[in-house]
């Protein structure tokens, strides 16, 4: 088995470095969306905590949800839009018919993420704390934990997504800007999983997010984090991970079974 | 991907030397439609092998199974003695390509798409690989200009110049002069005959034009439905079939198939 070779990933890294580099309109959308949405989440957090007597600091727990939630949205994006780069440049036969292997092509992708999120995260850190007031002092270290079960996610989601569009050809893409949005009501950003309706809780319960946000809420109540529920969620985001790579790994192998790398933007394989 | 662990290669010219490319029993069918029908063929090292054919024969199926972006439905595709199919990176960090419709990143600058492929074909001192390889194919002035808004037959030549940076022992052309003046295309020629020259590697080769094939080609191979019909010298092939030049051979090939198959 020939091992993985850190300068080929750098490759992928450096060829997205590049086009962010030369490109407003790659680097704008790294920061402004969710820019935008701290502000009006940290309105809306403002007026609320005004109008009504909540026990609790509602800017940490509203804003803060939203924060996170857009973190993890900010990620899979990151894999995705690195991914769509190799579509919309038809770049796929030079990619495929290279010594990248699969696993150096998605760990290029999965780095470039993790420096566009970060952006994205230190831009909403920096309005949500000197706007709002924001503070993560309530959640102290398990702020790690959460971060990280949603970046696992996120990138997971990530991975689908480009998986999901590898199969269904470039047009699939317009599938995959929905996900978080179409998830965030199992996900429990905003209200406990005890909310939802009965057939809608096991898929809340198969969600790591879900688990991030019922710790957020149980510290922010006073009571200690649910160790045993974070400790779920961050193993089935592992979990998650792994099974993306798998998804991503088959459809590879049917795309090369069936031509559809080498007739992609035909999207003659359906 | 696992890959199989390598087997040493036999050093250059000796007599257990396996041949750059060896292609046993190719055979790609797309649902009903059989593309490429149990073929077989060496490319040497030193060699240039033309793959000729009409539209449909069967030549870009042929270069995508070798390529490795297309898995065959039977055979096997060795490099330097390495299946492709057990040592996919190892076989692929031997081989290049260029082909007209596979066109390098047009939003990345000449340069930067020459870095980017030199890393991932682990190009060693890929700066001077680099400026070397932009004045050699006429690119200098093109460093950093991106690739989207150059010529066809300046991104030919980019193409063409990637396709030479991991000094590859198999290239893999695909009609490489399609879209290139007949000055530049001879000196595209004259550059892909010094590689094969060289004795390093072996080229195969596909071109709708029987003149460049006579003029490059060591050896040529016409497809026809997915089959090898005619095998042989590009100088000989017409007369042992009673044609007067290749293009005659050609259109026989691409229009009375039957014909050559009796003979």
């Amino acid at each position: 088995m020939s091992p993985v070779r850190p300068r080929r990933v750098a490759a992928v890294v450096l060829r997205h470095f590049y086009l962010i580099r030369g490109s407003l309109s790659r680097v704008f959308p790294l920061f402004v969306w969710v820019g935008i949405d701290m502000v009006l989440w940290g309105f809306i957090s403002r007026y609320l905590a005004a109008a009504g007597g909540f026990r609790f600091s509602l800017v940490t727990a509203l804003l803060g949800a939203v924060l996170l939630w857009d973190f993890q949205a900010r990620v899979m994006q990151g894999v995705t839009m690195a991914f769509f780069e190799d579509v919309w440049s038809r770049n796929f036969l030079n990619v495929f018919a290279s010594p990248l292997r699969l696993s150096e092509y998605l760990g290029g992708l999965v780095l470039s993420s993790i420096a566009t999120s970060a952006v994205g995260l230190a831009v909403m850190l920096v309005v949500a704390v000197a706007a709002f007031g924001l503070s993560y002092a309530a959640y102290g270290v398990l702020l790690a934990a959460f971060l990280l079960v949603l970046f696992l996610f996120g990138i997971a989601l990530g991975i689908v997504g480009s998986a999901v569009v590898l199969r269904l050809g470039p047009a699939a893409e317009w599938f995959i800007w929905p996900i978080p949005a179409v998830l965030s009501p199992f996900a429990c950003v905003f209200y406990p999983l005890a909310t939802l309706p009965g057939w809608m809780r096991p898929v809340a319960r198969v969600l790591p997010p879900s688990y991030v946000f019922e710790g957020m809420r149980a510290i922010l109540a006073g009571v200690p984090a649910p160790a045993a529920g974070l400790a779920a969620g961050a193993a089935l985001a592992a979990v998650d991970v792994l099974l993306a790579c798998w998804l991503f790994r088959g459809v590879h192998r049917y795309a090369v079974r069936t031509g559809l790398i080498a007739r992609y933007a035909a999207e003659s394989v359906s | 991907m696992s890959e199989a662990s390598i087997p040493s290669v036999p050093a250059a010219g000796s007599a257990a030397e396996p041949a750059v490319l060896a292609a046993e029993g190719l055979r790609k069918a797309y649902g009903a439609v059989i593309a490429v029908d149990g073929i077989s063929f060496r490319v040497r090292r030193g060699e240039i092998v033309g793959l000729l054919g009409p539209n449909g024969a069967g030549k870009t199926t042929t270069i995508n199974m070798v390529l490795g972006v297309l898995a065959p439905d039977a055979g096997r595709v060795t490099v330097e003695g390495l299946d492709l199919a057990a040592h996919r990176t190892a076989v692929l960090e031997r081989i290049n390509f260029a082909a007209v419709y596979s066109p390098l990143p047009g939003n990345l600058t000449v340069a930067q798409n020459l870095r980017v492929f030199g890393m991932i074909y682990g190009v060693a001192r890929l700066s001077e690989r680099i400026a070397e390889l932009l004045e050699q194919y006429d690119l200098v002035r093109f460093r950093d200009t991106k690739s989207g808004v150059l010529s066809s037959g300046e991104q030919t030549r980019l193409s063409l110049a990637k396709a030479m940076l991991n000094r590859p022992r198999l290239l893999l052309l695909d009609e490489p002069t399609a879209s290139l003046d007949p000055a530049t295309a001879r000196d595209m020629r004259e550059r892909i005959r010094r590689f094969a020259t060289a004795g390093t590697g072996g080229a195969l080769w596909t071109s709708h034009n029987m003149h460049e094939v006579v003029e490059v080609c060591d050896r040529v191979l016409f497809l026809s439905r997915g089959r090898i019909l005619l095998e042989g010298d590009p100088r000989a092939l017409p007369a042992e079939h009673g044609k007067a030049d290749l293009e005659e051979l050609f259109i026989t090939v691409a229009r009375e198939p039957l014909s050559l198959e009796r003979s």
